[in-house]
C-alpha cells in the first residue's frame, strides 16, 4: 500500500461538516421525536461487542463485519446493527421488566463495504424494537410508526412494501419437499435472480400445475388484492396462515391510515434466514437503495436465553437526508468583533443576544488573520472596536 | 433514482448487444425515432414514451442502475456475473447469445508450472477455476484476449464466444465451456418498486415477444 496522506481517513470512513450536520441534527430530532411521542424509549450500547456474541448472532454478513482483538485476545466486532445489541440487552440487563419492551435508538452502525471503495462504512441507523408482542397489533404498529417517522421527517413519496417469509418458505417446502431445494429457490429470490429462478423452476421435476404455482409467486406484488389472489394460489395450511396474517395486519393498517403508502409483495427476501415472519422494505423517489428496513424476529432473543417474539425497523439517516434533497436554512450566526478595549462591551452585547435565544460568536480582532475571509462565513457582523463608547456597527 | 415517477430511465449498452436491444423494444411496440440507432448522443430523450435512454459500455450498465440513475437496464449474463451487482434480473431477453468459455493455443499443456489466464473477466474466471480445484494465476486485460496465449502472457484465455471466428482466426481452440451467455433485463430494486406498473407493463410486452419467437 502506497504511503497514506495525512488527511486520509480509512476507507468508507466520512467526516460530517456543519451544514450536513445541521440538517442531519433536524432530521433526526423530528424522527424521535415522533418515535417517543409512540411510548418508545430510547437506549444506547456499546460500539463493540463480541464477534461470539452479538456479531455471530446479527443479521449482517461474516464478511461486512469489522474485526479487532481485545487485550484478551477475544474477537470484537464493531456493532454492525442496533437489533442484536438490544435483544442482548432486552434479555439481561431489562430481564426484570415485563414485555412487551418499546425500545428505540439513535446510533451509528459498521459495515465493511465489498463493492468500489468510499459507499459509507459507518452510518446512522433510527429504529425501534417492540420486543415480547407476537400478535399482528405490534407489527401494524411497527410499521404505522415508521410510516409516521418517515412523514415527520418531512419526507414526501416513498413506499413501503410488505410480506411474509412464511408465505414463500410454506409454499417451497410445500411443492418441493424438503428445506434444503427449498434453499436453493429463496437463494434466487434473495439474490434478485428472476430469470435464474424461473430456470431452475422450469427444471425441477415437478407437475405443470406446481411449477405454474412456483413462476406465479413472482407475480405476486402489487396493492392489497394480491392478498386474496394468493390466498387462491394455494391450498398449503402454512401459506393459508401467512396470508391470513397479511390480511390481518393489512385491515389493522387502514385503522392506522396508512395504507396508502403500503404495498403488498411476496417475494421480498430481504435476509436467507433472520427474518421469521412479515417483514418489510422502505423506498423513497430519488434513491436508488433502500432506505429503511425491519420485520418480525422471533428467534433471535432465544439466543440471548430469553425466548420471545419481537419486531422492528432501523431508517438509514444518511440515506434519508438524501432522499430529503434540499437543505433547511441553517440557524444564522452573528459575529461580533472586539478590541480588548472593548471587550467588557461586547461580551455583555453577546450574552443579551444568546439569552434571546440567538447564536453568537464572539471574535478577538487580535485573533483574525484575515478579516475578509473570516467574516464572509456571517451574515450579520458588528464591531466593538476603539475606543470605549464609541459605535462603529457595520464598518 | 431518475427524477420523475412517471418517466423511465434506460441503460443501453453500446456496440454489439444495442441493435437488437433496439429492435426487440420496437417488436414490443415502443415508439423509438429512427436516428435513434445512429445517434452519437449519450442521452435520448423519447417523450412520446416516457422514456430516456443512456448509451453506457457494456460493463457499466449495471453501475448506472444499482446507483439507481436508470431504472432499468440491458445487460449481458457476463457482466451480470462478473460485477455481481443489486440489482432486480427480471427477463432473459434471449438477444446477443453467446458463452464464457476458456481457450488456448491447440498446444497448450494442461498443466505447468505457474498456469496464467488472461481475461476481461477476472472474478468469474477465479471464480470457475476454484471451482475446478485449479491454481491459476488471473491476469486482468481490456480487450484483444486473444493476444494473450499468442504472445506467451498466459497459456489460457476466458472470454465470452458467439461465433468462434476470433478465435480461429488467432489459431486458438475452445477448451472448456463455462456457461451460456444471453442479455437480461435488470431492474433498480427501489425502482422495481417505485415504478412497478411502468416495468410490469415493460416485462409483459417483452416478454410476449420473447415467447413469440421461440
Amino acid at each position: 500500500m502506497s504511503k497514506l496522506f495525512m488527511f486520509e481517513k480509512p476507507l468508507g470512513m466520512r467526516d460530517t461538516l456543519p451544514e450536513l450536520y445541521a440538517t442531519k441534527k433536524q432530521a433526526r430530532n423530528n424522527m424521535m421525536e415522533e418515535i417517543e411521542a409512540w411510548g418508545y424509549q430510547s437506549i444506547q450500547t456499546p460500539t463493540l461487542e463480541y464477534f461470539e456474541t452479538v456479531g455471530a448472532v446479527s443479521a449482517i454478513s461474516n464478511q461486512q463485519l469489522f474485526k479487532l482483538l481485545d487485550q484478551e485476545g477475544h474477537t470484537l466486532v464493531l456493532r454492525p446493527d442496533m437489533t442484536a445489541p438490544i435483544a442482548r440487552v432486552a434479555a439481561s440487563r431489562m430481564k426484570g421488566e415485563g414485555y412487551p419492551l418499546r425500545l428505540s435508538y439513535d446510533a451509528n452502525v459498521f459495515r465493511a463495504q465489498q463493492h468500489e471503495g468510499g459507499r459509507p462504512a459507518e452510518f446512522e441507523q433510527i429504529g425501534v424494537e417492540l420486543i415480547g408482542d407476537p400478535t399482528s397489533s405490534a407489527d401494524a404498529e411497527v410499521i404505522a410508526l415508521m410510516v409516521a417517522v418517515l412523514k415527520k421527517s418531512g419526507l414526501k413519496n416513498f413506499s413501503v412494501a410488505i410480506g411474509h417469509v412464511g408465505f414463500v418458505n410454506a409454499l417451497f417446502v410445500d411443492i418441493l419437499g424438503n428445506e434444503e431445494r427449498a434453499n436453493v429457490l429463496r437463494r434466487f429470490l434473495y439474490e434478485k435472480n428472476y430469470v435464474g429462478y424461473r430456470e431452475h423452476v422450469k427444471s425441477l421435476p415437478l407437475s405443470s400445475i406446481d411449477k405454474q404455482q412456483l413462476l406465479n409467486l413472482l407475480q405476486l406484488r402489487g396493492d392489497h388484492t394480491i392478498i386474496a389472489e394468493a390466498r387462491e394460489m394455494t391450498e398449503n395450511s402454512g401459506a393459508r396462515k401467512a396470508i391470513e396474517e397479511l390480511d390481518l395486519l393489512w385491515s389493522q393498517l387502514e385503522c392506522y391510515g396508512v395504507t396508502d403508502y403500503l404495498k403488498i409483495d411476496l417475494n421480498i427476501v430481504s435476509h436467507m434466514s433472520y427474518y421469521t415472519g412479515i417483514l418489510f422494505e422502505g423506498y423513497a423517489e430519488n434513491l436508488g437503495f433502500l432506505l429503511c428496513n425491519g420485520g418480525r424476529y422471533d428467534q433471535l432473543l432465544e439466543k440471548f436465553n430469553r425466548p420471545t417474539a419481537a419486531t422492528g425497523f432501523g431508517i438509514r439517516l444518511d440515506r434519508l437526508v438524501e432522499a430529503l434533497g434540499e437543505t433547511p436554512s441553517s440557524t444564522p450566526i452573528s459575529l461580533i468583533i472586539f478590541s480588548q478595549e472593548r471587550r467588557q462591551e461586547a461580551i455583555e452585547i453577546a450574552r443579551e443576544k444568546r439569552e434571546n435565544g440567538e447564536r453568537v460568536a464572539l471574535q478577538d480582532i487580535a485573533g483574525i488573520e484575515d478579516v475578509d475571509l473570516f467574516t464572509s462565513r456571517y451574515q450579520d457582523v458588528a464591531y466593538c472596536i476603539g475606543k470605549p463608547g464609541k459605535e462603529n456597527n457595520g464598518l | 433514482m431518475s427524477s420523475s415517477s412517471t418517466m423511465l430511465t434506460i441503460a443501453m449498452p453500446k456496440g454489439r448487444i444495442f441493435e437488437e436491444a433496439a429492435e426487440l423494444l420496437r417488436q414490443a411496440g415502443y415508439q423509438l425515432p429512427p436516428e435513434f440507432d445512429d445517434s452519437r448522443k449519450l442521452i435520448i430523450d423519447v417523450p412520446e414514451e416516457n422514456m430516456r435512454f443512456i448509451l453506457a459500455k457494456p460493463m457499466d450498465v449495471v453501475t448506472y442502475v444499482e446507483h439507481g440513475v436508470a431504472d432499468i437496464g440491458i445487460a449481458g449474463k457476463d457482466v451480470m456475473l462478473e460485477e455481481e451487482r443489486d440489482v432486480y434480473e427480471v427477463l432473459d431477453l434471449k438477444i446477443s447469445a453467446c458463452y464464457l468459455a476458456v481457450a488456448g493455443l491447440p498446444t497448450a499443456k494442461a498443466v505447468s508450472v505457474a498456469p496464467k489466464i488472461a481475461t476481461k473477466y477476472p472474478n468469474v474466471a477465479s471464480k470457475y477455476f476454484r471451482e475446478q480445484g485449479e491454481q491459476v494465476e488471473i491476469i486482468k486485460l481490456n480487450g484483444s484476449i486473444e493476444l494473450a496465449p499468442l504472445i506467451g502472457l498466459a497459456e489460457r484465455i476466458v472470454d465470452i464466444v458467439s461465433t468462434g471466428r476470433t478465435l480461429k482466426e488467432n489459431g486458438l481452440v475452445e477448451l472448456e465451456r463455462i456457461q451460456d451467455i444471453t442479455s437480461r433485463l435488470i431492474v433498480n430494486p427501489v425502482s422495481y418498486r417505485m415504478k412497478d406498473q411502468f416495468i410490469d407493463d415493460m416485462v409483459e410486452r417483452l416478454s410476449a415477444v420473447i415467447e413469440g419467437e421461440k
